[in-house]
């Protein structure tokens, strides 16, 4: 295309250039030139400067663009709840984010540097870079999802918890109410009077679900009688199948609950637990004489651990920012990692050889001679974090879409989304431009100084 | 961190070897070696978990676009193994006939093309004058376009959705392959100029003296010269275009929206449609990867160069 164009200049028909060929070469060189930048400053003087331009002016006047208001959209900013969140997310972004991802990516270059398969582990790191933040937001959505059966985060999560804590015996059960054994909801439940020594007490319980009463629970004995000095009882499900029998006594073909804690509680603390046993009973054998209440803690009715709520109000934001860590991670390790490989090996062997330990390598040697990659690392983290818009757009589930918003998606919203405040909207865009300066600044630093 | 001197990964030689006839202070040698060895198990160790946390999301959203929707509903992705038989390319056969996302597809193909052949010949033309040609200004224009690097992509789209509707480019692919061209060019005349510059003034000076008019400097020798950058930058805007998901929001009507844009509109159902989400981000997944396998090296610099922006 600059060829075409640049043709007619070649054949400049005006008489004064031709008296010097130099200075006709030197006008058509130019000329020339001008041709190469011409569509490039174009695009950008249509497309990114008059906008700049634009937007400042477009900020200063109110939402239909009538009326001049000064910094008003500038204050708003300030002002408006939903906007400060945004303000208050960018910020935890832009500290968190970057920090993290820098030092996750020093720790990983040090250590890839250590194994022979480094080439892989860093392909394997680096290929969420070739992602979309639209599949990466679909794919942590599927990540974060609330139900262990469906998202594998809170499976995992759900069974190391598992495994760390029984899970409650009988969630849905509870007292029967009305016959001696009262609490509130999910328990605790307490008796209503105290149990002396050689006495049986009776804690009856409804509503335990199908499938929660064990193989091995026996009928529950009629008569439970703990030995002489002991307090005991049962704890039983007060419902014979089929129907009949008394509430609040142990009937022929009711079954015993095994596994339930007990507490016997004297002067409202437990001094004393017990487990029931196959046939619902159970037995304090060493309590000291007088009565006690009895308490079946709540434990034994918590509902199943269902796992965290990555995607609610409190957690969005950090869940957000670890699917923008799994994004990033091997850009920051790639980087780091070509610097490392950069630092001189004999000032590593040497202080090896004076035996300094891996840790002494890395804290004295290795983080300050890398110092300019990890502040080249983290300053275009900054950049990039601080425009992050389609992972919060994508991951964040309407409800929540507010307390996870950031200022591109503040920006989107206000502007486009329903609230077209142009004025807002061109202020928040704005501002988020004065907080990419500094790091312009940092870029153009950097150039000039790598071309002098 | 860009032009011919952007570092690559490049195997990094394998951790220090113990060297056996230095005598040496601290530790006595067996024990050290001891240690280190236990040391580099647990790094192994590590890495290898780390790298499986890496692959398991992807994973997941690949076995989800091959389960039948009602399995995804009620279940989670990695119970498929238990049963892989009903595993099945159900959903993309399903994807395909629909056809709503592959128009999509297509539209992705014909935005991300024209954008990637613009950024790179316009910028080529503007580094090399930027860098060899005398023009008023130059250095002047030059910083201000590196200033332009960081102007955030949100500042243009209340402007030019303005100035698109009053030429009538709204909501067509030229609209939004024209945005997407102005904030890629930026980085990538910086680019291509800190490149181009580094090309030996000799060699310009020769081609000169042979009578070469700058077309053919610039086509015959500059271009090939600039291979590595170009290709990396091609690479790069291709990718960053290919993922773009806020322009073509705002800029592409319903019958020029990209992949990106169709999937997320489906995002408020999420969780009654990973029958069609997943496939369909699948689908978006596949070029890139290609390309990342494809030109390994060339995408890490793109990549690297790239993310000044």
């Amino acid at each position: 295309m600059a060829h075409t164009h640049t043709r007619p200049a070649a054949t400049a028909r005006r008489g004064a250039a031709g008296a010097n060929p130099r200075r006709r070469a030197q006008r058509r060189r130019r000329l020339l030139a001008v041709a190469f930048v011409l569509p490039a400053l174009l695009l950008l003087g249509a497309l990114v400067v008059y906008p700049v331009v634009f937007s400042v002016g477009r900020s200063l006047f109110d939402a239909d663009g009538d009326r001049f208001v000064g910094a008003a959209n500038y204050a708003e900013i300030f002002r408006d709840p939903a906007t400060l969140t945004a303000l208050r997310n960018s910020t935890v972004w832009v500290v968190v984010a970057p920090l993290l991802l820098t030092g996750i990516g020093l720790v990983l270059a040090v250590l890839t540097e250590k194994i022979r398969w480094a080439t892989a582990f860093k392909l394997v790191l680096f290929l969420p870079m070739a992602v979309s933040f639209l599949a990466a937001g679909i794919i942590f959505r599927l990540a974060y999802e609330q139900d262990p059966d469906r998202g594998v985060l809170n499976a995992v999560v759900t069974g190391v918890h598992g495994s760390f804590e029984e899970p409650a015996p009988y969630p849905t059960a509870r007292a029967r109410t009305g016959q001696g054994v009262s609490g509130p909801v999910g328990g605790p439940y307490t008796t209503d009077r105290t149990h002396g020594a050689g006495e049986g007490a009776l804690l009856g319980l409804v509503g335990v679900a199908p499938g929660a009463l064990p193989a091995d629970a026996g009928e529950a004995s009629a008569a439970p009688a703990p030995g002489p000095g002991e307090v005991g009882g049962t704890v039983w499900l007060d419902f014979a199948p089929g129907g009949g029998g008394e509430q609040g006594r142990i009937d022929p073909g009711e079954k015993g609950l095994p596994g339930v804690r007990v507490e016997a509680v004297a002067d409202g603390s437990a001094v004393a637990t017990a487990v029931t046993g196959p046939d619902g009973s159970f037995r304090f054998p060493d309590l000291a004489e007088g009565s006690y209440t009895l308490r079946l803690p709540a434990a034994n009715f918590a509902a199943p651990y269902q796992g965290v709520d990555w995607l609610g109000p409190a957690l969005v934001t950090p869940a957000i920012i670890g699917a923008y860590l799994w994004v990033w991670t091997g850009f920051a390790m790639v980087l780091i990692g070509a610097g490392l490989a950069a630092i001189p090996r004999d000032a590593l062997e040497a202080a090896r050889m004076d035996g300094a330990s891996e840790g002494q390598i890395f804290r004295k040697i290795t983080v300050p001679l890398l110092a300019p990659v990890l502040t080249v690392v983290f300053v275009t983290l900054v950049i990039n974090v601080m425009k992050v818009f389609d992972l919060v757009w994508i991951i964040a589930p309407g409800p929540v879409q507010e307390e996870a918003g950031v200022l591109a998606t503040r920006m989107w919203l206000v502007s486009f989304g329903g609230g077209n405040d142009q004025g807002l909207g061109s202020a928040l865009s704005v501002l988020l431009l004065l907080l990419v300066i500094p790091a312009m600044v940092v870029n153009v630093r950097r150039f000039r100084r790598s071309r002098g | 961190m860009s032009g011919p001197t952007t570092a690559a990964p490049s195997a990094p030689p394998a951790g220090p070897r113990p060297t056996t006839a230095a005598p040496r202070r601290g530790r006595p040698p067996r024990a050290r070696r001891a240690s280190r060895l236990l040391g580099r198990t647990a790094v192994q160790c590590v890495l290898v978990l780390t790298a499986l946390v890496w692959i398991t999301p992807l994973a997941g959203l690949f076995l989800s676009s091959l389960r039948p929707e009602g399995d995804n509903a009620s279940t989670g992705w990695w119970t498929a193994f238990s049963d892989p038989s009903r595993l099945s390319l159900e959903n993309y056969t399903a994807l395909f006939a629909d056809g709503g996302l592959v128009d999509a597809f297509w539209n992705t193909v014909l935005i991300s093309v024209p954008t990637t052949v613009l950024v790179v010949g316009f910028a080529a033309l503007a580094g090399y004058a930027f860098a060899w040609l005398d023009f008023p200004g130059r250095d002047a224009i030059f910083l201000v376009v590196v200033g332009l690097l960081v102007v955030p992509v949100q500042i243009g789209l209340l402007p030019v959705a303005k100035l698109f509707g009053a030429v009538g480019l709204f909501g067509t692919v030229t609209g939004v392959v024209l945005f997407h061209v102005a904030y890629g060019l930026p980085f990538a005349v910086f680019l291509l100029r800190n490149y181009f510059a580094e090309i030996p003034r000799e060699m310009l000076e020769a081609a000169r003296m042979d009578g070469g008019g700058e077309w053919r400097i610039f086509t015959r020798l500059v271009l090939p010269l600039g291979r590595p950058a170009l290709a990396s930058l091609a690479i790069f805007q291709f990718l960053w275009v290919w993922n773009d998901m806020l322009v073509a929001l705002l800029f592409a009507d319903s019958s020029a929206q990209p992949l990106t844009v169709a999937l997320q509109s489906q995002m408020r159902q999420f969780g009654s449609n990973i029958g069609v989400l997943a496939p369909g981000a699948f689908l978006s997944l596949v070029v890139p990867l290609v390309v990342f396998f494809a030109f390994q090296r060339h995408f890490v610099q793109g990549v690297m160069a790239g993310s000044v922006k």
